[in-house]
C-alpha cells in the first residue's frame, strides 16, 4: 500500500481479465481497462484482446469485479477537533480498505466547517495526509446553530460539495425555507439529517417494546417523516435540490416515494446499519448499536432493502461515525451515537445482492455514479477520461468482520464477528493502488 | 459428568433483574425471605452467613429506605457493610462509572449493591467487577428486590401469587418497580393490570404481559392488590400530566375508587409516598388495608435472602457452581 503515491502522468496500467462493472453505462462484461496517469484511458471487452503492449504494467484481475471506486456522501471524519477518534489520514486508509475512493466529510468538527478557512484546511490536510479523495460538506447554518445561513456561494467556490448541518436537522422552518431558497441560486445540494429535535430530545433508541424493556427513552418513527414532509413542502415552494441524508423508517421511504412521484427534486440515502440491522442489535445495552437515527424495527429494515431495490432510495452512504472506547463504554443513555462504516459498507451492501434482493449494478450505482452526480464529481464511472478511481473486489469471498482489524482509529462496529461475503482486493485512486488485500492477513 | 449432590437453586452470579428468573428461582428467594422475616423479629437477629464478607452499597442516586434496608440486611447476616453515596464520592469529581467500578473492585468486596440513575448502568458495572452485584434500581430498567418485596407481601397476605389480580397504578413510564413487578407477577402466574394516563405508559408495555387501563374504576375492578406508584418528577422532561390536582382527581387512590376492588384488596406503595397526589392520606394509614409498612419490614428480609444466596455462589461459598447471569 502506498501511503504517499507517486504521481507520474505517464504511468499506464492495464487491468486485464476483469469483470467490468459500470452502473453509469450498464456495462457488466468481461474485459480490460487501461489507466493512464490519473485517468481511465480506455476500457471494454475487446481491449487488449491481442495482449497488452510493452511498457504497460499489467494487473490480472483473475475474473473479479472491477468497478468505479465507491463515493461515500456522508462520513464524520473528526478532524479537526477530535483527532483521538479519527483523522483524515486514518479515515482514508479505512476508506481505501473498504473500496471507497471519494469521501464527503461532515462539518460537525471543532471548529465547525462553516467558513472558507476550514474548507481550505480540509483540502490541505487531505492533500498532505489522505490516500483517497476527501471533499468537505459545509454547514447550512453557522456553528450548526440552526439560525444564520453560512456564506454558501463563497464556500462552494472554495470547494464545498454540499451543505448540511451534519447530525442535526435544521429545526426552524423559516431557516430551512431560506436555505433551500438561497441554495437554489447556485444549484447547491442541501442535505438534511431528518429528525424532529423535540421528538428526539432525550431519546436513546427506537421507540418500542425493547426500549420499554430496557427502560430507555424511545425515539418515535414519526420524528423522521415529520421533518421530511415539512422540507418537501418547502421544496415545492423553492425548487432546488434536497437530499435526505439517511432514512431509517418505512414511513420516510413512502414519503420520499410520493414526493418523487409528484416530480419533486428529492433524493435520499441509507446507511448500511439501517438495512443490515434492526433495533434488537441494541439489546443488552450494546452501545455500539447506538446511532442517530436509531436502528428501527425489522419492518423498517426491510423497507430500506425494498427502497434500494425499487430505486426509491438513491444512495448508500457509510455515515461513518468513529468514537473511542470512552465515548461508548458508558451507560446507554450517556454513550455517543455512531457506527464506523467505511470499511464494512461494501460487504454489508453485497448481502443484498447475495440474498437476491438488489441487482449488483443497481447496488453499485447507489455507491458510485449517483452520489458522484449529486455532489458534482466526475468520478463514479468507468469511462475514458474519468478519474482512475477503481475498486477491484471478489464478489463471493467469505470472511468475518473483525472490529479490531479495522483501519479506522475507532473500532465502534456492531458488526464485529458478522460473516459477510465479498472482499475488496484492490483500491486505486488517481491511477495508484492505495490498498491491496493481503490474503495472508 | 460432574457429580452434584443437588442442583444450585439460584445459579446466578448477580441479581440484575427479574427478567430471566424462573418461577422456581423466585419461589426459592421468597421462601428464604420468609425465614428471614422470623429472624428479623427476634431480639437476637445476628447471623453468620456473611461473616468475613464485605458488602459495599454504592448509591449513585439518593435513597433512604432501600439503602438502609440493604445496610441492615447485610449487618444482620454478619457482614461488614460500607455505604457510599454519590454526593460524597468521586463520581461527582468526574470519574467514570467504570473507573469507579474498577476502584471498588480493588477493595475486594464480596457483594456490590448498586443503584444508578441510568438504565443499564448496573449491568455495565457488573461486567467489570469480580464480586456479586445486586441491582438496587437502575434508571427505569429494573428494581428486582422491590418486586420480590411486593411479591412476598402479597403472598404472605393472600397465601399465593397464582391468579392474583394486581393493579399497578400511576407513573409506569418512569418506573423500574413497575417493570420488575410485571416480569415477576407474570412469571408467577398473577394477572397484571396497569392503570395510568397514556402519557405515563411506555410504548408497547402490554407486550410485557399486562392489561392496560386509563380509568381507575375499570382497572381496579375486582383486583386483589393495588400498587400505587409516585410521579417521578425528577425523571421527567417537561410535564406528562397537566397538574397534580387533575392527576389525583383521575388516578389518586381514594375510598371511592377503591370500592370496586375486592373488599380486602391490599393497598401497596414502594415509597416514598406523596400523600394527596397518588394516594389519599387516610387510606395510606388504614391499617386494615394498607400494607405499606409491611413492605418496608419485608424489605430487609428479602435483601437478606438475596445477599445470602449470592454469597453462597461466591468462591469459598457453599454453592460455587454458577452459570453466567
Amino acid at each position: 500500500m502506498n501511503a504517499k503515491p507517486a504521481e507520474s502522468a505517464t504511468d499506464r496500467v492495464a487491468y486485464v481479465n476483469a469483470r467490468l462493472l459500470d452502473p453509469a453505462s450498464g456495462l457488466d462484461a468481461p474485459g480490460a481497462l487501461l489507466t493512464e496517469g490519473r485517468e481511465i484511458a480506455d476500457l471494454g471487452p475487446a481491449l487488449f484482446a491481442d495482449g497488452v503492449p510493452e511498457g504497460i504494467a499489467v494487473i490480472d484481475c483473475e475474473g473479479h469485479c472491477l468497478a468505479p471506486g465507491l463515493v461515500d456522501m456522508r462520513a464524520h471524519l473528526r478532524e479537526p477537533g477530535a483527532e483521538h477518534k479519527e483523522t483524515l489520514a486514518t479515515a482514508s486508509h479505512a476508506a481505501a480498505a473498504g473500496g471507497v475512493t471519494s469521501i464527503v466529510c461532515m462539518p460537525n468538527t471543532d471548529p465547525v466547517i462553516d467558513q472558507i478557512a476550514l474548507i481550505e484546511f480540509i483540502a490541505r490536510r487531505a492533500r498532505e495526509t489522505s490516500v483517497v479523495k476527501i471533499y468537505p460538506a459545509a454547514a447550512i447554518t453557522r456553528g450548526l446553530g440552526g439560525e444564520e445561513l453560512t456564506e454558501m456561494a463563497m464556500l462552494l467556490e472554495a470547494g464545498a460539495v454540499a451543505f448540511t448541518d451534519a447530525d442535526r436537522a435544521v429545526a426552524d422552518s423559516r431557516v430551512m425555507l431560506r436555505a433551500l431558497s438561497y441554495a437554489r441560486a447556485f444549484d447547491a445540494l442541501i442535505m438534511q439529517h431528518p429528525e424532529d429535535a423535540m421528538l428526539t430530545r432525550g431519546g436513546d433508541m427506537n421507540d418500542g417494546e425493547l426500549a420499554t424493556r430496557l427502560g430507555l427513552t424511545g425515539i418515535p418513527n414519526a420524528a423522521e417523516p415529520i421533518i421530511i414532509e415539512r422540507d418537501l413542502r418547502l421544496l415545492a415552494m423553492t425548487g432546488g435540490r434536497y437530499h435526505v441524508a439517511h432514512l431509517s423508517t418505512a414511513d420516510a421511504v413512502a414519503v420520499v416515494r410520493g414526493a418523487k412521484d409528484r416530480g419533486l427534486n428529492v433524493t435520499c440515502a441509507v446507511a448500511p446499519h439501517h438495512f443490515a440491522l434492526n433495533d434488537t442489535a441494541a439489546d443488552d445495552y450494546r452501545t455500539f448499536a447506538k446511532v442517530s437515527p436509531p436502528l428501527r424495527a425489522e419492518d423498517d429494515r426491510r423497507a430500506m432493502v425494498d427502497g434500494l431495490a425499487s430505486g426509491t432510495i438513491d444512495v448508500i452512504c457509510s455515515d461513518h461515525a468513529p468514537h473511542d472506547q470512552d465515548s461508548k463504554r458508558l451507560p446507554f443513555a450517556q454513550a455517543a451515537n455512531g457506527i464506523v462504516g467505511l470499511e464494512t459498507m461494501l460487504p454489508l451492501a453485497l448481502e443484498m445482492v447475495h440474498n437476491g434482493d438488489v441487482a449488483l449494478l443497481d447496488l453499485l450505482r447507489a455507491m458510485t455514479v449517483t452520489p458522484a452526480n449529486l455532489i458534482g464529481l466526475p468520478a463514479g464511472r468507468l469511462a475514458a477520461g474519468a478519474p482512475a478511481d477503481l475498486v477491484l473486489f471478489d464478489l463471493d469471498r467469505p470472511w468475518r468482520i473483525d472490529a479490531n482489524a479495522l483501519r479506522s482509529k475507532s473500532k465502534n462496529s456492531p458488526f464485529d464477528g458478522r460473516p459477510v461475503q465479498g472482499r475488496v482486493l484492490r483500491t486505486v485512486v488517481r491511477g495508484n493502488t492505495v490498498f491491496e488485500f493481503d490474503a495472508q492477513g | 459428568m460432574e457429580t452434584s449432590a443437588r442442583a444450585n437453586p439460584f445459579p446466578h452470579r448477580h441479581l440484575l433483574g427479574i427478567a430471566g428468573l424462573s418461577p422456581g428461582e423466585i419461589t426459592y428467594l421468597l421462601d428464604l425471605s420468609d425465614s428471614y422475616v422470623d429472624v428479623s423479629r427476634r431480639s437476637e437477629k445476628k447471623q453468620t452467613v456473611l461473616r468475613g464478607r464485605t458488602v459495599i452499597n454504592l448509591f449513585f442516586e439518593n435513597s433512604t429506605r432501600t439503602r438502609a434496608s440493604f445496610e441492615i440486611a447485610g449487618k444482620r447476616l454478619g457482614g461488614d457493610v460500607v455505604s457510599m453515596q454519590a454526593a460524597t464520592s468521586s463520581i461527582r469529581k468526574g470519574e467514570t462509572l467504570l473507573d469507579t467500578a474498577m476502584t471498588l473492585n480493588a477493595l475486594h468486596p464480596d457483594v456490590l449493591v448498586v443503584r444508578h440513575p441510568e438504565s443499564g448502568a448496573v449491568n455495565l458495572l457488573s461486567e467489570k467487577v469480580n464480586c456479586a452485584v445486586i441491582n438496587a434500581g437502575d434508571g427505569r430498567h429494573e428494581h428486582p428486590t422491590q418486586a420480590l418485596v411486593d411479591a412476598l407481601t402479597i403472598r404472605r397476605r393472600r397465601g399465593k401469587l397464582q391468579g392474583q389480580i394486581v393493579a399497578i397504578c400511576g407513573d409506569i413510564l418512569h418506573s423500574r418497580v413497575a417493570r420488575s413487578n410485571i416480569y415477576l407477577l407474570n412469571t408467577m402466574g398473577a394477572r397484571v393490570r396497569l392503570v395510568a394516563p397514556p402519557t405515563l405508559l411506555p410504548t408497547a408495555v402490554e407486550r410485557l404481559g399486562a392489561e392496560v387501563y386509563h380509568d381507575m374504576r375499570a382497572g381496579l375492578a375486582d383486583c386483589d392488590a393495588v400498587m400505587m406508584l409516585r410521579l417521578q418528577t425528577e425523571r421527567m422532561q417537561g410535564r406528562f400530566v397537566p397538574s397534580t390536582r387533575e392527576y389525583f382527581h383521575l388516578f389518586g387512590l381514594d375510598e371511592e375508587k377503591l370500592r370496586v376492588a375486592k373488599p380486602d384488596a391490599l393497598i401497596m406503595h414502594p415509597g416514598p409516598m406523596n400523600r394527596g397526589v397518588e394516594i389519599d392520606s387516610q387510606l395510606a394509614d388504614d391499617i386494615t388495608r394498607s400494607v405499606i409498612l409491611d413492605q418496608v419490614e419485608l424489605g430487609v428480609a428479602v435483601r437478606m435472602a438475596c445477599l445470602d444466596v449470592l454469597s453462597r455462589n461466591l468462591p469459598g461459598g457453599d454453592d460455587p457452581k454458577v452459570v453466567a447471569t
